[in-house]
């Protein structure tokens, strides 16, 4: 039998910290791989054959 | 359902804070880690993009933070024995072994993947190589069986300047290798004037420290020798062209004062003025170093040195 019990308000305050510290890290990660994608393209961009 | 989770899944988390893992990254060797590579990557010849290379700064970054967590993971059990490391996350119970371990991994991998997709594939080599000397060969290896512990683990932290270099020219070249030198032979001398004084933390958490081992005397001697190669060691940058005329004048006349302060350490041995004289050689040599790389930071930052 899976027991499920409730955590307590500081355990669950903690765990929502973290959770939303994850998300901006990965939220910054992708920021940051889209913007050094546009950097090392440079002006190349404009120079598509078409 | 509301959101609940198992007890067995609760206690597989210590419960830590979001600085709690902050902690594990050791911010503060974080930032020695940061500005060195910064002077490497900024002394390096060519002109770096500084969107790239704030990228790169900040994989370096991570895999250092990284790497400290799978220190602070692999050394719980030492950490808390003794009374500087015993409050860290692990020893005190706010972090599990298990999230420290997963932390540091996935942290170390994406942070030398990050950098070599991002900026190139020789500075994520030796971030890796950083990473892996750190922990393979400096945490489980050497620091637990031999005095020479630190002499070869200091490495690990040479490495960084040469990351950042490597990281704007994609290569390794002599001048990097001077600054990697130049930390390598500064590492020695630094810790053991520390170990002189915590002696007895070492020796209650079976370190074998250069002075546990081998006794203050022999410490005292080899702190001299270091000493002696590392002074003039630290004035070669000015003739390489990698340091300008400040570095010169600076980076001798420090040199010669950390040569009166390990010459202090060697000759004053008993009670508190010997634990003085240690003292004042490791704050001093945290200054030394600091400024020389801060000196090189500056020179090539505002062009006083030719060819930059």
């Amino acid at each position: 039998m899976i027991r499920v019990m409730e955590l307590d308000d500081e355990t669950r305050r903690k765990q929502r910290k973290r959770s939303i510290a994850i998300a901006l890290a990965l939220g910054a990660l992708a920021l940051l791989f889209f913007i050094v994608t546009i950097v090392r393209l440079g002006s190349n961009v404009a120079n598509r054959p078409f | 359902m509301p959101l609940q989770r198992s007890r067995a899944d609760a206690a597989a988390s210590g419960g830590g804070d979001v600085a709690d893992f902050v902690a594990l990254m050791k911010p503060r060797v974080m930032s020695l880690v940061l500005f060195t590579a910064l002077t490497g990557l900024v002394a390096a010849p060519g002109a770096m993009h500084p969107v790239l290379a704030m990228a790169a700064l900040i994989c370096i970054a991570i895999g250092a933070g990284a790497s400290g967590a799978l220190n602070m993971w692999y050394d719980a059990d030492i950490d808390a024995l003794m009374t500087r490391t015993a409050r860290r996350p692990l020893p005190s119970g706010r972090i599990t072994a298990h999230e420290a371990l997963t932390f540091g991994t996935v942290l170390s991998i994406g942070s030398v993947l990050c950098l070599g997709a991002m900026v190139n594939w020789s500075a994520a080599a030796l971030l890796a190589l950083t990473i892996g000397f750190y922990i393979f060969v400096y945490t489980m290896w050497l620091k637990r069986r031999t005095p020479q512990n630190i002499v070869i683990g200091g490495a690990a932290g040479a490495f960084p300047p040469m990351v950042g270099w490597a990281a704007a020219t994609g290569a390794v070249s002599l001048d990097s290798v001077l600054l990697f030198a130049i930390i390598f032979m500064w590492t020695p001398p630094h810790f053991w004037a520390l170990a002189l004084v915590r002696t007895r933390d070492y020796e209650r958490a079976g370190i074998p420290m250069l002075p546990v081992v081998a006794g203050p005397d022999e410490t005292r001697r080899q702190i001299l020798l270091y000493s002696i190669l590392l002074a003039p060691l630290a004035t070669v940058p000015a003739f390489t062209g990698l340091g300008g005329t400040v570095y010169a004048g600076v980076s001798f006349v420090l040199g010669l004062v950390f040569l009166i302060l390990a010459a202090d350490v060697y000759r004053v041995r008993e009670g508190a003025p010997a634990d003085r004289a240690a003292k004042r050689l490791f704050s001093f040599s945290i200054f030394y170093l600091f400024l020389l790389f801060a000196i090189i930071l500056a020179e090539h930052t505002f062009g006083l040195v030719g060819g930059s």
